[in-house]
């Protein structure tokens, strides 16, 4: 049975791959700048956030060879990184396509029922929208810590000309941890992101490839948790019905 | 379907590796030619958007970082003064200017001072803080009398041959000094005695130590990092 529907825009498709290749130079880059000088503390202080305070990230996951070369990087992305990401939001906003991530009151409850389906508390999949609550919750908090990252390094580029910025997150010392510390959340959550999508749906890369997706292959439709169902539905797909677990 | 599958498997296995291998494998030539007209739009972006309103104003009570700030130089040992060879140190402030001068360490002192608890902000990522004194490029541009010719400024000094230039205007604002004094005393060698050039608006390998030269021009010529592949506009 293939039940196909459209369910990514191009636009959608496209500024997600392009911002696939922005995150990854940004930080890599960044992270080769940050290796010049792995640390917050100002000379002769101290700062208790970073437990690794003077410890470099490893070499290999680093872009741009060395600090000159990956600051012409890091400055050059960004513009592609913030062009990119302000087309996928205007494309959101004005093609309503935003109700797929912004979450509503419910959300809270759902995402607690997914977190009860994926550790087998709850025999079957909760049917939501285009994506679950989980998902939901993760793609609103990808562009918001994208926002929180591109001011704050506004303030670290410019903590002069825009001072005012700078001082939004206290001074340049903390701008700068805020910089770092959001792309360590955002990389977490774009690694879990990959993960889910490879262990639950590998059937959505189609859809954010060509934009085609078949229906009963969804994990609602295969009852799928990571790992669990991934080649097809071993349950009928109403939801109601309580299959044997696995 | 099971053809369908494999097909869209192959797709996006494709166009991952497209996009990655775009990111990772570019030609560095071609790469090399776009980064470097980014960074003259950029340079462009921030000369326009600086201000000389725009000041670092650090917290009177703000801690410096007095001994623990650091110390770096080009030459081999900390450069210092051979009076014995080289005679008096004197500042030569010369090029497009109607009377050039050539400033002792007196002649400097004497001159309208300024005193300011600023940012220090290293390209490798650290600030640190200090309270620099000294005299207004501003001031030295004024009484040399720079011309109309004088669009951009360096700064050379006595470590190797070390300079950096920068544009006129990051050097006529009112935080960029020639500075002898730092945190009550005379500067140490360490940190570029007996004068060196201290601007929260730079960063800091644009603020040349060891003080020489002040040179005011028509076009730029470069600097030591510069030339070695960072920013020339190096600005905050
Ligand atoms: C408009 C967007 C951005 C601007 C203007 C910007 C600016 C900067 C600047 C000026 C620095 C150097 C700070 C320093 O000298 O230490 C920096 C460092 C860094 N950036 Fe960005 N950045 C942007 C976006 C991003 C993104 C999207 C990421 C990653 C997802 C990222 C990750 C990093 C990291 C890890 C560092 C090193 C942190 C440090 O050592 O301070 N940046 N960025
Ligand atoms: C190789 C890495 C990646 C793969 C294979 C991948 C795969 C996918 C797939 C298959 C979807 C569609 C999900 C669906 O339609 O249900 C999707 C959506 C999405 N991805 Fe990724 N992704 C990757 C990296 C990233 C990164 C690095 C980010 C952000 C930092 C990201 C953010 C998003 C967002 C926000 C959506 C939702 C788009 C929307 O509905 O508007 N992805 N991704």
């Amino acid at each position: 049975m293939t039940e196909l529907v459209k369910r990514n825009h191009w636009v959608i498709r496209l500024t997600h791959w392009v911002n696939v290749v922005a995150i990854v130079i940004m930080a890599g880059s960044g992270m080769r700048i940050f290796n010049a000088h792995p640390a917050f503390a100002r000379p002769g202080e101290s700062f208790s956030l970073n437990p690794w305070e003077g410890h470099a990230i490893p070499a290999w996951l680093t872009f741009g060879g060395w600090l000159g070369g990956a600051r012409h990087w890091h400055f050059a992305a960004m513009w592609l990184l913030v062009a990119n990401g302000f087309v996928y939001l205007a494309f959101l906003f004005l093609h309503g396509e935003w109700r797929d991530v912004v979450p509503r009151t419910g959300d809270a409850r759902d995402a607690i029922e997914m977190i009860k389906f994926y550790l087998f508390v709850r025999k079957n999949h909760p049917v939501g929208g285009k994506h679950n609550a989980l998902q939901k919750m993760a793609y609103f908090a990808m562009p918001l810590l994208g926002i929180v990252i591109v001011l704050s390094g506004l303030a670290i580029w410019k903590p002069i000309t825009f001072g005012f910025m700078t001082a939004m997150f206290v001074n340049y010392k903390w701008a700068r941890f805020v910089h770092f510390a959001g792309m360590v959340l955002l990389l977490a959550l774009a690694l879990v992101h990959v993960f889910m999508v490879f262990a639950v749906d590998p059937y959505s890369l189609r859809s954010i490839v060509t934009g085609w997706y078949n229906r009963e292959r969804s994990p609602e439709a295969r009852n799928a948790r990571p790992f669990y169902h991934l080649l097809g539905p071993s349950v009928p797909a109403a939801p109601d019905t309580e299959g044997p677990p696995s | 379907m099971s053809i369908d599958r494999r097909r869209f498997l192959s797709v996006s296995a494709a166009s991952i590796s497209g996009a990655l291998l775009t990111a990772c494998n570019a030609n560095p030539e071609r790469a090399a030619k776009l980064l470097d007209l980014v960074e003259r739009k950029n340079e462009g972006l921030e000369r326009g958007l600086f201000r000389h309103a725009s000041m670092d104003d650090v917290p009177g009570s703000a801690r410096v970082a007095g001994t623990d700030f650091p110390k770096y130089f080009i030459s081999d040992a900390v450069p210092v003064w051979d009076a014995s060879a080289r005679g008096v140190w004197r500042l030569e402030v010369s090029g497009a200017v109607r009377t050039p001068l050539s400033l002792t360490l007196n002649d400097l002192v004497r001159l309208p001072r300024i005193t300011q608890k600023v940012d220090h902000f290293c390209v490798e990522g650290w600030n640190a803080r200090a309270e620099w004194s000294g005299v207004r490029v501003s001031d030295l541009a004024r009484l040399a009398g720079a011309t109309s010719d004088a669009q951009y400024v360096d700064f050379a000094g006595f470590d190797k041959d070390y300079h950096e230039s920068w544009d006129m205007a990051s050097a006529m604002h009112a935080q960029t000094l020639v500075a002898y004094g730092m945190d009550g005393r005379l500067l140490t060698p360490g940190h570029g005695a007996p004068a060196r050039v201290h601007s929260p608006v730079k960063l800091g390998y644009k603020n040349t130590k060891y003080l020489t030269r002040i040179v005011f021009m028509p076009q730029r010529n470069g600097g030591y990092w510069s030339d070695l592949g960072y920013e020339w506009f190096g600005g905050t």
